[in-house]
């Protein structure tokens, strides 16, 4: 030990000063070993996402009909270059579901983004204000999730049309009610909390008092529900893209990649078991993730 | 403004809450002065409706409870007929108010720091306007604030959170936002119920001592007429949503003039009467649901008489004395 941390003053900062729950929480998170190893994965399918020209090594969308429906490379007539083999237009594969995870981790963070945000809006109005505001959202929100989700996005996509930002919008149509109940159920009991109470003592405003003192204290639920949800959205636009009705071709979709092998499933059923097995990998991965982030952050969960 | 030397006027107040059994009259008719400098002792068990007479003048009353007659004046203005936006700046600003736990009403998720510079930034006029300098004036003026509530090493505490404070402390930050815009009363909901008796001493000490130096009002609400006794110039007692007595404290702990009253003051432990038995007052606060016109205290008043079931208004008993009992002659006011 150097002799200045023996001369340092008695008054040295107790250890974990300025630590919130939330940051404690979040070291709990980190100790999760199973946990952090999901979060590898997930980060792993974002770089790929992110970095996917520099590492896929093909053209997703170059045809090559003298490859169509090769196998993958460990199998007779696969190749070394064609790792995951090829799909009935000779496209490769890898380079496919690699590309392909672009759209299905763009259209999972962007849907939770669009949905929490409203939802959390939502929700604090509902809860802080009671009264008409919340019977007019509640309302709204028990009609939403009277309708199958599915059905429901497959409406909409059929009025609105294939598309990118359809496909967002129409996830996020009913997407947002989700947060919207946790954040709503979350502010009817933290408004009653004696700290509430007496910012209102002390002359805050409502749209203070909902920002400053209740929405810092509720976000935990808030994240832990986002993240799982992030999940069942790329789900659901693998379905709308196996259904067709997703991104558009010839843009990779995972969704679209395995409707597309449909046809060849029995002779050649690499086409669509690789882009269903990243759909699983990376689903896996964000549940154990937010399993995780639930164990760290619920306190009922807490040892 | 008014030229008077009565800060806060109460006259009237009745504060209702609708339930299902029918409408509780929590606050009935009450009257309250506050003058300037003072500090008013508030007495009452549980369910007395000091709290809630509080909260009126706040205009924190919420459904399903509701304010159905009397006036609020405030320096000469009528609280109650201000619009909400009006209230907000006065609440903080001229009218501060701390709560019962101090243990649960800081934000657990904002640093002490954060939640004092909310304050200042809402409520203080005599910052800079923005920027740097504004920050920079803010975050003296939070230190200063903790250092005035007797927080050791203000500085460095600023940036930790409520969690981290023992729960004395945490009652003197509470003080210190409470404080921090120099309101000209502020408003103590049993600042020390949830503090342990040296802690309760200091507490009170402090709120006595930054009245003198601030010249501000204090209502101290409590039911510890020790307390009441100690720090406070007049001293009003409730009883099931009514003034039943109020006075210099002196006159009333030494002379008290209505029975409940002399039933509190009996039912405390004294040291020079040791050995004799604590005389409790017999029976239960009424409901106050659907409450006949007579005297509150008739059921567990010892002294009762067939002349007590009738309305019985506050008498003047002598300069600045007031009581609600039919056994005292209404002396004339000079």
């Amino acid at each position: 030990m150097t002799s200045a941390a023996i001369h340092s003053p008695p008054v040295a900062k107790a250890s974990g000063a300025g630590q919130t729950i939330f940051q404690r929480n979040l070291r709990q998170f980190a100790a999760n070993r199973l946990a952090m190893a999901s979060v590898g994965v997930v980060l792993l399918f974002v770089l790929l996402a992110i970095f996917a020209p520099f590492i896929a090594p093909h053209d997703p969308n170059e045809t090559d009909l003298f490859r169509r429906l090769q196998p993958p490379a460990w199998q007779a007539g696969g190749e070394w270059a064609y790792l995951l083999g090829c799909d009935a237009l000779g496209r490769d594969i890898l380079s496919r579901i690699i590309y392909g995870s672009r759209i299905s981790i763009f259209i999972g963070a962007a849907v939770i983004f669009v949905a929490t945000t409203v939802g959390i809006a939502a929700g604090l109005a509902a809860g802080y204000f009671r009264g008409w505001v919340d019977v007019a959202i509640s309302r709204l929100v028990d009609i939403l999730l009277s309708f199958p989700y599915l059905i429901f996005a497959i409406g909409l996509m059929a009025m609105m049309g294939p598309g990118l930002v359809n496909i967002i919008l129409a996830l996020a149509y009913k997407e947002w009610v989700i947060p919207c109940r946790v954040v709503r159920g979350e502010t009817l009991a933290t408004r009653e909390l004696e700290y509430v109470e007496a910012a209102r003592a002390l002359g805050a405003s409502s749209a203070h008092i909902m920002v400053k003192e209740i929405l810092p204290n509720i976000l935990s639920p808030v994240i832990v529900v986002s993240t799982i949800r992030i999940a069942h959205v790329i789900i659901l636009e693998a379905s709308l893209s196996f259904l067709g009705l997703g991104v558009q071709p010839p843009t990779a979709s995972w969704g679209s990649m395995v409707a597309d092998g449909r046809a060849f499933i029995l002779g050649a059923w690499w086409v669509s078991t690789f882009p269903g097995l990243a759909i699983l990998l990376l689903v896996l991965a964000i549940n154990v993730a937010s399993q995780g982030l639930r164990d760290a952050f619920d306190p009922r969960f807490q040892e | 403004m008014s030229h008077n030397e009565n800060l806060l006027e109460v006259d009237g107040l009745r504060t209702v809450f609708d339930t299902s059994e029918g409408m509780v009259r929590a606050v009935d008719g009450v009257d309250v002065t506050v003058r300037r400098g003072e500090c008013l002792g508030v007495v009452g068990e549980s369910g007395s409706g000091k709290s809630v007479t509080f909260s009126s003048v706040m205009g924190l009353v919420r459904s399903p409870g509701r304010i159905e007659s009397g006036s609020i004046r405030f320096e000469g203005r009528d609280l109650t007929r201000l619009s909400p936006r009006e209230m907000r700046a006065i609440r903080g600003r001229d009218i501060s108010m701390t709560m019962q736990d101090a243990l649960t009403a800081l934000n657990p998720a904002l640093t002490v720091g954060e939640q004092l510079s909310e304050m200042l930034d809402a409520h203080d006029e005599d910052l800079p306007a923005r920027g740097g300098a504004r920050r920079r004036a803010i975050r003296d003026k939070s230190v200063e604030m903790l250092r005035l509530v007797g927080i050791p090493s203000p500085d460095s505490r600023l940036d930790q959170y409520p969690h981290e404070f023992s729960g004395g402390m945490r009652q003197r930050i509470m003080i210190a936002i409470a404080l921090a815009p120099g309101p000209k009363l502020l408003i103590a909901d049993e600042p020390t119920t949830a503090l342990d008796v040296t802690i309760q001493a200091q507490v009170l000490e402090l709120i006595s001592e930054i009245r003198a130096r601030l010249g501000m009002s204090v209502v101290l609400i409590t039911h510890d007429l020790g307390v009441v006794a100690e720090h406070c110039d007049r001293v009003m007692v409730m009883y099931a949503g009514q003034v039943v007595e109020e006075g210099a404290t002196v006159d009333v702990i030494s002379n008290p003039q209505h029975p409940y009253t002399r039933g509190l003051l009996g039912s405390i432990p004294r040291l020079s009467l040791r050995g004799k038995p604590i005389r409790p007052i017999q029976g239960q606060v009424p409901n106050l649901v659907g409450l006949p016109p007579q005297c509150r205290f008739y059921s567990r008043c010892p002294d009762r008489t067939e002349a007590c079931l009738q309305f019985v208004e506050m008498r003047n008993v002598g300069s600045d004395r007031r009581a609600r009992c039919i056994a005292l002659t209404q002396e004339e006011v000079a």
